[in-house]
């Protein structure tokens, strides 16, 4: 296991970005460093530390603390060192008698007011506090305050001034004793959070820290528990709960979060071989030191009691699991798996990778299927979600992947967000993208739901286009007919970069009059000028950037509006430079990674279509098999081939599709008529149910790998602590190919990291010691960018020129009726992730303990329905029951719901309709009815008790 | 539109895909769209879905928007 102790001092205030350098003296030694850098850093940089409280270098000075006076020669008086900017020719004395007397004063002013239980405190040893008391020399306090706000009890009597613990947030906790007002807190929660939770009320001595208002606690605040003021907390005052059980940490690992496609970098910090808290890398580059309250709390799943830590069989999906040796596991499923193929031949079974696994993994179980079943029957759950991206940008840029990095979000001046909720999905880019919307960028949200993006403290969106469900091809084609008739677009961009005569024939085809906003309206419910208003500012209000999610691809027109997006961009020249761009946010942590890896059934790793030769040849070459040149099945392919008796095996590693892909009756249908599934995962799912084969999977802490987050940054995973069911998943496929006569003899992910950089040039030059010294990579990185690319088609497209392609907008199948009059959409929210597998086992349940399904006013009152009803859900598929809650977020016809809690089972009512290029499923319309009802349906009640028995594991 | 069929069966479901793929492709010139229309069946449709679909083809094409049927000859019959 191998520590990583970066330097990851404190410099006490931000990195200025000024380019012109200046040049002062600190304590007789030169220092050279960019203008608007503070004295207090600047010092820093040459190892100095000026004593300090109220500054870290996360957040801007604020100048309260005044510990870190310094004298300046030919300036009055001592200024703090934190507010005062670096001037050429400075001379600065940090230390001399005078400040350490001056120190000294402030620290016991601080001492004179803060309980002295050190010994016994929390932060012991991890307290700035007292840190400083012993920088400064303070030995003893010369008087003791009269009043005192850390005391329960002065003279006998309750102190007014003492406000006890707030242990109302499950992973942290507010003790006001032993704050001492530095405001770090409520700087971090404004300025890089942007939650603005926290204030500080009263005054003077008696001013305090509170979330919210004051009858309020942390949990009932609007507090979304990112953590960054834990983070920035230097006393013992906001804490984490599992440092106070279990005492400071004393090595740490650098890692990356297994949750989203941000990829945020945290350091995990051990005490021996247990985890005591995990917190933000500050030289993570996604994340800038910034994290979430998945990524920094919600951990806990990795030590829940449901988690399964023995391999187990069993005949039939009706009988108990039989625990049993990983041996007899792998013998069960190789005989059950070559027996099939020996009866059924080689198209019969096939696999899913994962895009939770790493890279590695998800390499080793395409290449299950490519070089030991020998067919391309491979797919991952990205076929239900980002597909459509990758054949949208990659017939439009060349490219399936976004543009930008995440720091590029700091030079964009309008940002336009389609189909996504980064508040809630990709929550620190959110936090990027607030601090850049509140320092004047303008945004243009398109979604039918008033999202927690459209409006957050101290922006609003200057546009909201509130589209009806399954209108987003109208939308985007409208807003392209405004730029091109309009005249607003590019002209020289569209010359150098892209066909002009593909250029021209595309505006002949936008052009027509019934692409224009107005003729459009009453399909898309948005009025004209709102569109023209947005289309304006996109093409001219600078660098425009675009970032785009689910709620653009999961449509049976996904492919089709993620063109029209690049057309969106192309036509406005908002391609290849920072601040610009066209950028995928991905779901799961490592969909871009999954993709990459030759998940999908017609691509071996890095996209390349298995018809090609050159392609198949190189894999021939390494793994000794010939490659079927014929496209495999996908998933919903799977499914239709199983319920017809031609697809009898499958190895699903890592994801939930009777839980996470639509229509689930069809897919457990599909499952069922299966002679041999096999499902590797940390908790007995809901797939799990159906299968024959469970092999237990470990947690991104208990194995070394990379994630590719929506950057296409490669992310070094580590181990932290040995997987507690014996394997890593790697290993775990590797035992299993092995039994079915493969002879793979990898000992580490390096080796797996080397094969992958061998065949696939945009992986050529990645190996895990450049991962190690350059801490991540974005690919493309080969010989021409041996570095990684952070920005992509800079001085041309990929595939040379950009290709303008038609967007017509063709309706959905699925429509309202009489029946079914109201619209579905599903989305996700901030604490829970994905089907929930893993938050719902932790404590991040307070904040979301059920899926709600929220109805416009309107729509509720003409049902009878009232805040907190039980009401049924159904469409032509199905129905599930679930409560209602009432708002105006949703338009009047459209209803909102999550899908992250099994008992709901949203995916019973979603249809099987599809993305026409790559059959991912239409979850964002679905027509439904609703109505007042009692409690779960039949088919609720069903389930559960069908999966409660299939989850029986028979007594030894 | 109805939708009192619960799930649809495979040849209908591969219907409405091929449609879908023709509706895209309808917006671009005609031999583009013939060529994009089958290029995107060969390089997407496992070789049972296309089987299905000649099955369809074969009898007639029912159901199945002209484009499809005029993309047939392009469309890589997979060995029997
Ligand atoms: S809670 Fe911590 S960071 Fe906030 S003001 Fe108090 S001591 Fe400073
Ligand atoms: S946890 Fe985050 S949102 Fe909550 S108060 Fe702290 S900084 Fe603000
Ligand atoms: S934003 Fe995403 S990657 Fe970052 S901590 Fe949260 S869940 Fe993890
Ligand atoms: S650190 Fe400069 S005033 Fe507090």
């Amino acid at each position: 296991m191998k520590d990583f102790i970066l330097p990851d001092r404190d410099f006490g205030t931000p990195a200025a970005k000024s380019k012109t350098m200046v040049s002062l003296v600190i304590d007789g030694f030169e220092v050279t460093v960019p203008e608007g850098t503070s004295i207090m850093r600047a010092a820093a940089e040459i190892g100095i530390q000026v004593p300090k409280l109220c500054a870290t270098d996360s957040i801007d000075a604020f100048g309260s603390c005044r510990l870190c006076l310094v004298e300046i020669e030919g300036r009055n008086g001592t200024p703090a060192s934190c507010t005062t900017p670096v001037a050429p020719g400075l001379k600065v004395t940090t230390q001399n008698a005078k400040l350490a007397k001056l120190r000294k004063g402030v620290m016991e002013l601080y001492i004179s007011d803060h309980p002295l239980d050190c010994l016994t405190c929390s932060a012991n040893g991890d307290c700035e506090l007292q840190d400083m008391a012993g920088a400064v020399g303070l030995r003893d306090v010369r008087y003791e305050a009269v009043e005192n706000h850390f005391q329960p009890r002065q003279n006998g009597e309750a102190n007014p001034l003492y406000i006890p613990k707030d242990n109302s947030n499950p992973y942290f906790s507010y003790d006001p004793a032993k704050c001492i007002v530095c405001s770090r807190c409520v700087r971090a929660c404004e300025e890089v959070q942007g939650t603005f939770a926290l204030t500080i009320s009263g005054r003077g001595f008696d001013s305090r820290v509170s979330a919210g208002l004051k009858s309020d606690t942390f949990l009932t605040s609007d507090c979304v528990s990112c953590g960054a003021c834990v983070q920035a907390c230097p006393t013992g005052t906001l804490q984490e709960k599992s440092v106070i059980e279990l005492g400071t940490p004393q090595r740490e690992v650098i890692t990356t979060c297994a949750y989203c496609g941000v990829g945020c970098q945290f350091k995990a910090e051990m005490r021996g071989d247990e985890l005591v808290r995990m917190t933000p890398y500050k030289h993570g580059k996604a994340n800038r030191g910034h994290s979430c309250v998945k990524g920094r709390f919600a951990y806990g799943y990795a030590s829940h009691s449901d988690r399964i830590l023995s391999p187990m069989i069993r005949d039939s999906i009706n009988d108990p699991w039989k625990e049993v040796s990983w041996a007899e596991a792998m013998e069960f499923a190789a005989n059950r798996m070559k027996g099939i193929i020996d009866t059924h031949g080689r198209h019969s079974v096939g696999v899913i990778t994962s895009s939770r696994c790493t890279n590695e993994e998800t390499y080793l179980v395409q290449k299950l299927t490519r070089a030991v079943f020998r067919n391309n029957n491979t797919d991952t759950c990205a076929r239900v979600c980002h597909s459509p991206t990758g054949y949208g940008l990659g017939q439009t840029f060349g490219t399936s992947a976004g543009t930008q990095d995440f720091d590029s979000v700091e030079h964009a001046d309008v940002i336009m967000v389609i189909g996504a909720n980064p508040h809630s999905g990709h929550p620190v880019f959110a936090s990027r993208m607030k601090k850049r919307l509140r320092k004047g960028a303008k945004l243009i949200v398109i979604d039918p739901r008033r999202t927690e993006t459209v409006q957050g403290a101290h922006y609003k969106a200057a546009h909201h286009l509130a589209l009806t469900p399954g209108t987003n091809v109208a939308v985007v084609s409208a807003l392209a007919h405004v730029i091109v008739t309009e005249g607003l677009f590019d002209e020289d961009f569209i010359r150098n970069r892209c066909d002009w005569d593909e250029f021209q024939a595309y505006a002949e085809f936008i052009s027509q009059p019934q692409f224009s906003p107005e003729a459009v309206q009453l399909l898309t419910g948005v009025k004209a000028e709102e569109v023209r208003g947005a289309a304006r500012l996109y093409a001219k209000g600078g660098n425009g950037a675009i970032y785009y999610g689910l709620g653009v691809t999961e449509h049976s027109q996904g492919s089709t509006t993620v063109i029209g997006i690049a057309n969106l961009a192309m036509l406005t020249g908002n391609v290849g430079r920072p601040g610009v761009g066209v950028n995928p946010l991905r779901g799961q942590n490592n969909v871009q990674g999954s993709c990459d890896m030759g998940s999908f059934p017609h691509e071996l790793p890095g996209y390349r279509h298995v018809k090609g030769e050159a392609v198949r040849d190189i894999y021939r070459e390494v793994w000794g098999v010939e490659i079927d040149n014929e496209p495999g099945l996908r998933i919903p392919n799977m499914l239709d081939a199983a319920v017809e008796g031609t697809f009898k095996g499958l190895y699903c590693q890592g994801e939930d599709i009777l839980q996470s892909d639509p229509d689930t009756k069809h897919v457990a249908a599909g499952l069922a008529a299966m002679d041999c599934v096999i499902v590797h995962d940390l908790f007995l799912n809901e797939t799990a149910n159906y299968a024959h084969v469970f092999f237990p999977g470990s947690t991104f802490l208990e194995k070394d790998g990379t994630f590719t987050n929506a950057e296409r940054r490669i992310n070094r995973v580590r181990k932290v602590m040995a997987p507690r069911q014996g394997y890593a998943d790697w290993e775990v496929t590797q035992m299993f190919a092995n039994a079915m006569g493969a002879e793979w003899g990898y000992t580490h992910p390096a080796q797996i990291m080397e094969e992958i950089a061998l065949t696939t040039p945009s992986f050529a030059g990645v190996t895990y010691e450049k991962l190690e010294t350059m801490g991540s990579i974005q690919w493309p990185c080969n010989e021409k960018s041996p570095e990684g690319t952070p920005l992509m088609h800079v001085d041309g497209f990929v595939r040379g020129k950009g290709r303008f392609i038609n967007t017509e907008y063709v309706a959905t199948d699925e429509r309202t009726g009489p029946r079914f009059p109201l619209l579905l959409t599903t989305g996700r929210i901030l604490s829970q992730y994905n089907v929930g597998a893993q938050t719902r086992r932790t404590a991040n349940v307070v904040w979301h303990d059920q899926d709600i399904l929220e109805i416009h006013p309107h729509d509720a009152e003409q049902r009878g329905i009232k805040e907190g009803d039980w009401v049924k859900l159904a469409s032509r598929s199905g129905e599930t029951a679930l409560r209602a809650t009432i708002t105006d977020r949703v338009n009047p016809g459209v209803v909102y719901t999550t899908f992250h809690h099994p008992d709901t089972q949203a995916n019973v009512v979603t249809t099987d309709f599809s993305d026409w290029a790559t059959n991912c499923p239409e979850y964002k319309v679905t027509a439904v009815q609703v109505a007042l009802s009692n409690g779960p349906t039949e088919w609720q009640e069903e389930y559960n008790a069908q999966a409660a028995k299939s989850r029986r594991i028979a007594a030894e | 539109m109805s939708h009192d069929t619960e799930t649809l069966s495979p040849h209908a479901k591969l219907v409405t895909m091929a449609n879908q793929i023709a509706k895209f492709m309808e917006s671009k010139p005609h031999k583009e769209g013939l060529e994009g229309l089958s290029n995107h069946i060969n390089d997407f449709w496992e070789p049972r879905m296309r089987r299905h679909l000649f099955e369809l083809l074969d009898a007639g094409g029912q159901g199945l928007r002209p484009l499809v049927i005029e993309a047939a000859s392009l469309i890589r019959r997979p060995a029997a």
